[in-house]
């Protein structure tokens, strides 16, 4: 495009600190703190997986671990960092993303900040599967045959079926916001009464595995985990904000949204099934890590400003919380907690806090 | 006033409704909630220009109209029709850029600003590759100004008192760049001054935008001052249309809205002003 000039403009009153930028015929808004936000949050993320990749039985230097990590590494340096640490911290930082990415999807869906992927029992639905591997593996037929699926993908099942019977419950020539939270704190009930009826019947050692794995921990991850992660993602990510330019007229509500010309029950399903396909995805490679979704998400709105929690900035600090907790269960703490312990001790007062301050809500 | 002037051409047009072309059509309309039937069989015309107040007792269908005008609400019978062609067979983008809707009780996200809600506005009018032309840009700064917003474009929405956000919400229709507008109930929850605020900047719309107006409303006195033709309801059938002088009789009120009413010249316009005397049956 020779004829093409790229312009960059001044805002008009009451709309300070965004550029906008003009190439040709596209035309975008910049706002500074959009970008700025997710650039510290990525740059915070580096480093502390640098850190956490390093800290261990054999201590390295962040910036060894750097090297190593861009291929200048030797020997047993290589294989500590790139074989033995780097898939635990990769998968913290993929699920992370994933969560914070859902749970804005879902809070700006529902317009309420307590909708997310652990509220509307999506993540509960993947403990149903996981726990239904582990413990019923050695008894029936049905066991057996799920335990041949492997936690990992009984996990997935259990999140995707839950998912799907959430947006069928609440579909009614398109989702109500509110008959999806509604849904969701029933499945979410549903889904703890049958984790608890497996646990109550299983064998002592299964229960303990089960148990960790209801928590959520990155111990003992693989690339085989992050691999088929990393490749989900990189499907649902881009789609998932290419919903964005939609999220901003659903937030108005049904009436208005469609006032403004959007296709409301494709706009709805396709943010929905992304939501729940992400969620999916992230607890079946580490279980339900869980407040991640629902917290990241209004940090970065406040960070970020806007009306609506930003899909980017809330996945990236979503990897940072979840593989900062990682570090702190591994290196600060007596014990080597799993990650869920630590997010669920920051995540639950927040939620208590959210649901004592109520809602405030602009109607006219 | 002189012949030619260029502003009383859609006072011409829309004082003598049927001579415009019609621009929104109900055809025999049948509007029901799961089986409760709302509105029966409902044929209604909206021409090129003309202000026209749907007016009726609670529950008698007039907001449940103009949904359907709107097309927010499917007929279970009959069609509405924009320009001519089914609605419901039109693509809502494309419905977006002609028709311009103010729900009752529009919700703005906490924190959002003035200009980010007008500048929504714009969104039929963009893609992902343009989101924000030179042609938005103007259109929003112009409907902010015109609508006198533009000292509060900075501040969040939800700050605002309830004729400012009014406001803000009309210009964000005027921003749509619609050639019609409907409005539901857009003076709820608003002192007397804010509804003449309110009513004012609808009528400008009209006067001076050459919008083509269909509001629903409560009040028939302000009814009666700002639209050009009223359409009277009562149990989801259409009861009587016309200038409000041929609407608002005492009969009419007695059959309408079972209210015993002398009408009077409002004594600013000379438009009928109802008196009412005391509640029949």
């Amino acid at each position: 495009m020779s004829t093409a000039r790229a312009t960059l403009e001044r805002p008009v009153s009451g709309q300070g600190g965004r550029t906008t930028i003009r190439i040709g015929p596209a035309s975008a808004v910049l706002r500074w703190r959009q970008v700025v936000v997710p650039l510290a949050a990525l740059a915070v993320l580096v480093l502390v997986s640098a850190l956490s990749i390093g800290r261990g039985d054999y201590p390295i230097g962040v910036p060894d671990v750097l090297r190593t990590l861009a291929g200048l590494g030797e020997g047993p340096q290589n294989f500590i960092v790139l074989q033995l640490r780097a898939p635990r911290v990769v998968v913290g930082l993929l699920v992370g993303l994933a969560l914070g990415v859902a749970g804005a999807l879902f809070q700006t869906f529902a317009r309420n900040p307590l909708a997310s992927p652990d509220t509307l029992g999506i993540t509960v639905g993947a403990s149903v599967g996981a726990v239904a591997a582990l413990v019923l593996t050695g008894g029936s037929s049905v066991g057996a045959l799920l335990g041949g699926f492997g936690v990992q993908l009984a996990a997935l099942s259990g999140a995707l079926v839950t998912g799907l019977l959430l947006f069928l419950l609440a579909w009614r020539d398109g989702v109500d916001g509110y008959r999806l939270v509604l849904v969701g704190i029933a499945l979410w009930a549903v889904g703890g009464a049958l984790v608890d009826w497996l646990l109550t019947n299983a064998q002592i050692y299964d229960a303990a595995a089960a148990y960790v794995w209801i928590t959520g921990s990155l111990n003992a991850r693989t690339w085989d985990q992050a691999f088929p992660l990393a490749i989900a993602l990189a499907v649902l990510l881009p789609l998932a904000l290419a919903t964005g330019r939609a999220l901003g007229v659903l937030q108005f509500g049904d009436d208005t949204a469609r006032g403004l010309g959007l296709r409301l029950p494709t706009a709805q399903a396709a943010v929905v099934l992304l939501a729940v396909a992400l969620t999916a995805v992230a607890v079946s490679a580490a279980g339900p890590i869980t407040f991640v979704a629902l917290v990241v998400p209004q940090v970065a709105v406040r960070l970020a400003g806007g009306s609506r929690p930003p899909l980017l900035a809330s996945g990236l600090l979503g990897a940072v919380l979840v593989v900062s907790a990682d570090l702190v269960t591994r290196t600060a703490l007596p014990e080597a907690l799993p990650v869920g312990i630590l997010t669920a001790v920051i995540g639950a007062p927040y939620l208590l806090w959210l649901l004592v301050r109520g809602r405030r809500r602009s109607t006219l | 006033m002189t012949a030619h002037t260029v502003t009383d051409v859609p006072q011409e047009a829309s004082s003598t409704p049927g001579n415009g072309r019609v621009r929104l059509a109900a055809e025999r309309v049948r509007l029901a909630y799961d089986d409760t039937v709302v509105v029966h069989d409902l044929d209604l015309e909206l021409t090129e220009g003309s202000f026209t107040a749907i007016v009726g007792p609670n529950g008698c269908g007039k907001s449940t109209l103009l949904r359907a005008l709107g097309r927010l609400l499917r007929p279970t019978g009959g069609q509405v029709l924009l320009d001519g062609r089914a609605i419901s067979r039109t693509p809502t983008r494309e419905v977006a850029t002609v028709l311009g809707l103010l729900p009752q009780s529009p919700i703005a996200p906490e924190g959002l600003t003035v200009a980010d809600l007008v500048a929504r506005g714009r969104h039929p009018h963009q893609s992902w590759v343009r989101q924000w032309s030179r042609d938005d840009e103007a259109v929003v700064a112009e409907a902010l100004e015109w609508t006198d917003m533009s000292e509060l474009a900075g501040r969040p929405v939800d700050e605002l008192s309830g004729g400012q956000r009014q406001r803000a919400w009309i210009s964000m229709a005027l921003a749509q760049g619609t050639d019609l507008l409907l409005l539901d109930e857009p003076t709820t929850y608003l002192d007397l001054a804010h509804q003449i605020d309110v009513l004012e900047l609808v009528g400008r719309l009209h006067a001076e935008r050459r919008r083509t107006v269909a509001v629903v409303l409560h009040d028939l006195n302000l009814a009666a001052r700002y639209a050009q033709r009223l359409v009277a309801m009562k149990d989801g059938v259409l009861v009587a249309s016309g200038t409000p002088a041929e609407v608002l009789t005492e009969q009419l009120l007695a059959d309408v809205f079972d209210l015993e009413a002398r009408i009077v010249p409002d004594p600013v316009t000379g438009t009928p002003m109802v008196v009412p005397v005391r509640r029949l049956r």
